[in-house]
């Protein structure tokens, strides 16, 4: 066990010195990373967001609410099927239960009802040549009563589109921000997880991703009065909707004249008369024309523009507004004019969607848990130090050297994976070298049993080695077991503990065996040593 | 130099008599542990109960807590915690979880902001969903249930199945001490809490199987030595490294738990306890539960090897 071939002395310092350069740019500031040379490593290790501040946003899709929505999209679909010449009478119409209900009048109707309803179910293929699955699902009965639901394949495609979309819409949103690079991934089936490093406003930053921001533009309705249809029925095809400032009910139109899907830009600007934030819009092409057209017909009346199910503002139509542009103003701050623009530039979000669950820390208290921990762990590895020193003399600093040896190439490995380096994890490294000592104590008692059952210098250490390396094995995999499966079933910070402690089992085992090996065969060689030291 | 020593080089205390004592001993606390969780349970924190979680620093001077109690007391929250932090500038509130609803806990949190970001500093927030602290209690479980089921298999296929069965039980009794630590003391129990418990698994076996390692050696060359003196022997003999260790470990610890900052104190915490629990089982517990779980002298010598699995496995409850 004490002999080491040439090459393999090389390895082991090449290891080490690789190690050490990988670790280094760690250790200096960014100012000095840049006039580093490029052939050296500069890589750093990524910081949790516990350690540099952040936020950490799991969202999830309102299933609920998309299916209402959809299914009042699918009732108006029904109803246009059955308006079609020839008519088919039908009573109650709605979404009732958990899906669109409809019921036909006459029973001869019922089997060519069924033809049109079945051309509703809108079948989807399931990738290349797979088979076909319908979105709705159809139940009709011989007495006219017609349900429609999703299928669970259908909604489970739906929803895959949705997050896929809400992914696209976010990264929108916050790349207009600025903030530093955001991760917005994918979880589960219908989750969403943003993460966003060195965010120090998750208020604005939860602002501008869960609102749907679904601008529409609707007529109106003058015949009564806001307070008059909250109180009693409002006419039908129209609906009552709050005003965001005043609070004041408003009597629309329930379908849109125009969306915010048909907007090409928006911008914040100051009004030239009273200097207010207000946000500048530009339709497309088709929008324009639609805009113009509905301004042009619609003169002296009032529209509203309405953003998730509030409405913003209420003017007057005073003429033809041909050029497609418009100006939004209702009390708006400088920033909440400009989160307004990026929504509206980025799109309207598919469904809503919920926060389940929020972790932010704000860069001072990452700032002083990146200090608390520097200092335990130099404390602790100070009083390792010196403990093995006083224990085993002369071994205990081969020990150390292997101790620091480990520390370096955990960081080293690390860095090198881009592993995410949290306080549990900091905890990790600490506990590393608590335990990576362990290593090396099993070694050095078994050199001393060996010694004391009668054995020479050289032959105690080489069984001693020889004897311990089973034991380390055993003990570091049963920790290793207990590590992956933390790794793989825990999240965030924990999962960076997780990390930490199977790269430090891994490190340990490497340099306890040929670091403080390779030491005490050089000292052995040297030395020709009669007499233990421990 | 003289060297420290803890422990004497030779040493041979007769652990095994101490076991009419120690068994009994971690019966009664492991039950007791059991019972303060079922009676009193655990202070589960926000990750397995749903709720807020919001740190808090005062931009001048102490942070003043009735007023701080008073300004959240006014926004009718429910159950609201307000507690010092660390030092008298930080306050840490807790906040049950409101209505029924995910994310009606968002409201809460824009509401607190608003009552207290003029004079505070927020410096952690975390909200927890019921839906999410379901799962992740479920997970934890899993994570802690599935480790324990992987280990027992890799020391079977490593040892015997005495040896198998003697880990698990030591390091279960380790768990239920912690969790019954918690329990008595009402540290919060986290997520952090289900890392250090894994953790503890994971070093108590450690120590465990060092043990175990000197033991099945031995048993292979004193063939014909009593099982208890043979267990004595193995355990005098990894005296000297059972005890280095945990000091070690234990000084990293400490320094960590005074020094390493609030955010992980209790996390840290579950861990010293661990290593104190798993030193005083893998020498009291788990070398003689291999006497009551019937491990043969001859086990290792090969001829005997079906006679010893067919012994009664029903004693093994410590």
């Amino acid at each position: 066990m004490l002999y080491f071939s040439r090459w393999k002395i090389t390895t082991i310092v090449l290891v080490v010195l690789g190690g050490l350069l990988t670790t280094l740019p760690n250790f200096l500031s960014s100012e000095s990373l840049r006039s580093w040379p490029d052939f050296l490593p500069a890589k750093q290790v990524v910081l949790g967001l516990d350690l540099q501040g952040g936020a950490y946003l799991l969202y999830e899709v309102d299933k609920d609410d998309y299916k209402v929505k959809q299914y009042q999209q699918l009732e108006g679909s029904i109803r246009r099927a059955l308006r079609e010449k020839p008519r088919i009478g039908y009573t109650g119409l709605g979404v009732v239960e958990g899906a669109v209900q409809v019921r036909i009048r006459d029973a001869q109707d019922v089997s060519e009802a069924r033809k049109r309803l079945e051309g509703l179910l809108n079948p989807q293929t399931t990738g290349f040549g797979g088979p076909s699955v319908n979105e709705f699902a159809l139940d009709m009965r011989d007495d006219g009563l017609a349900r429609m639901t999703f299928t669970e394949d259908g909604l489970d495609m739906r929803l895959n589109a949705v997050v896929a979309q809400s992914i696209e819409v976010i990264r929108r949103r916050i790349d207009e921000l600025g903030t530093t690079e955001p991760s917005i991934q994918k979880q589960g089936s219908d989750r969403i997880l943003v993460e966003a490093p060195g965010e120090s406003d998750p208020q604005r930053l939860k602002n501008v991703i869960g609102q749907t921001a679904q601008m529409t533009f609707h007529l109106v309705d003058e015949r009564m009065s806001g307070t008059q249809a909250l109180n009693g029925r409002p006419p039908v095809g129209t609906h009552v909707v709050m005003g965001a400032e005043d609070n004041i009910p408003y009597l629309l139109d329930k379908t849109p004249l125009l969306t915010g899907d048909e907007l090409e830009d928006a911008q914040a600007a100051f009004d030239q008369r009273n200097n207010e934030p207000v946000v500048n819009f530009r339709f497309d092409l088709t929008g324009a024309r639609k805009f113009a057209k509905v301004t042009r017909e619609n003169t002296g009346r009032r529209f509203a523009i309405v953003l998730d199910n509030t409405v913003i503002t209420a003017p007057v139509i005073r003429e033809p507004i041909t050029g497609g542009s418009g100006t939004i103003s209702g009390s708006f701050s400088v920033q909440s004019a400009n989160d307004l623009a990026v929504l509206l530039r980025a799109g309207a979000l598919p469904a809503k969607l919920t926060v389940m669950e929020e972790r932010s820390v704000g860069p001072g208290l990452g700032q002083d848990s990146i200090e608390a921990g520097k200092i335990a762990a130099l404390i602790g590895a100070a009083l390792v130090v010196i403990y093995m020193i006083a224990s085993y003399g002369l071994f205990g600093v081969f020990a150390n050297i292997a101790l620091a040896v480990n520390v370096v190439l955990l960081f080293a490995v690390l860095t090198m994976l881009q592993a995410t380096l949290t306080l549990p994890g900091i905890a990790g490294i600490v506990l590393t070298v608590g335990m990576a000592v362990d290593a090396n104590v099993l070694i050095f008692e078994r050199i001393r049993e060996e010694a004391r059952a009668g054995r020479s210098a050289l032959g105690s250490i080489d069984a001693g080695f020889q004897r311990a390396l089973g034991t380390i094995l055993d003990a570091n995999i049963t920790t290793l077991i207990a590590a992956v499966i933390l790794f793989f079933i825990g999240t965030g910070p924990v999962k960076g503990f997780s990390v930490t402690l199977m790269v430090g089992l891994f490190t340990t085992v490497f340099s306890a065996f040929t670091v403080s090996r390779l030491l005490i065969a050089l000292w052995v060689r040297r030395r020709r040593p009669s007499k233990l030291p421990i | 130099m003289k060297l420290l020593r803890l422990v004497p080089a030779k040493t041979s205390y007769r652990f095994m008599r101490w076991r009419v004592l120690s068994f009994p001993a971690s019966a009664i606390i492991a039950v007791a542990a059991v019972l303060m969780f079922v009676m009193v349970g655990l202070n589960y924190g926000i990750d397995f109960k749903g709720g807020s979680l919001i740190e808090i620093r005062s931009k001048q001077g102490p942070a003043d807590l009735s007023q701080v109690r008073a300004t959240l007391g006014s926004l009718q929250l429910g159950d609201v915690q307000v507690q010092e932090f660390g030092e008298p500038e930080e306050v840490l509130i807790r906040i049950e979880h409101q209505g029924e609803a995910e994310d009606s806990q968002q409201e809460v949190i824009t509401k607190v902001r608003g009552a207290l970001s003029d004079a505070y500093e927020f410096r952690r927030t975390e909200v927890v969903g019921p839906r999410v602290s379901g799962e992740l209690a479920n997970k934890g479980l899993l994570a802690v249930g599935l480790s324990l089921v992987m280990i027992l298999f890799y020391i079977w296929f490593r040892f015997e199945w005495q040896f198998a069965v003697g880990a698990i039980i030591t390091t279960f009794n380790d768990i239920l001490f912690t969790i019954g630590f918690f329990s008595l003391f009402q540290i919060d129990f986290s997520l952090s809490s289900i890392a250090a418990v894994l953790t503890i698994i994971g070093y108590s076996l450690n120590d465990t199987v060092v043990v175990y390692d000197r033991i099945r050696e031995n048993l292979r060359r004193y063939k014909k030595m009593k099982l208890e003196d043979l267990l004595d022997l193995s355990i005098n003999e990894t005296l000297s490294r059972t005890t280095m260790t945990s000091v070690t470990t234990l000084l990293a610890l400490l320094a960590l738990y005074f020094f390493g900052g609030e955010v992980i104190q209790s996390f840290v915490l579950a861990m010293i306890i661990g290593v104190v629990v798993g030193t005083y089982s893998s020498i009291f517990l788990a070398a003689p539960l291999l006497i009551l779980l019937g491990l043969r002298t001859s086990v290792f010598s090969g001829e005997d090897k079906d006679g010893t699995e067919d012994k009664d496995s029903g004693k093994a409850t410590a």
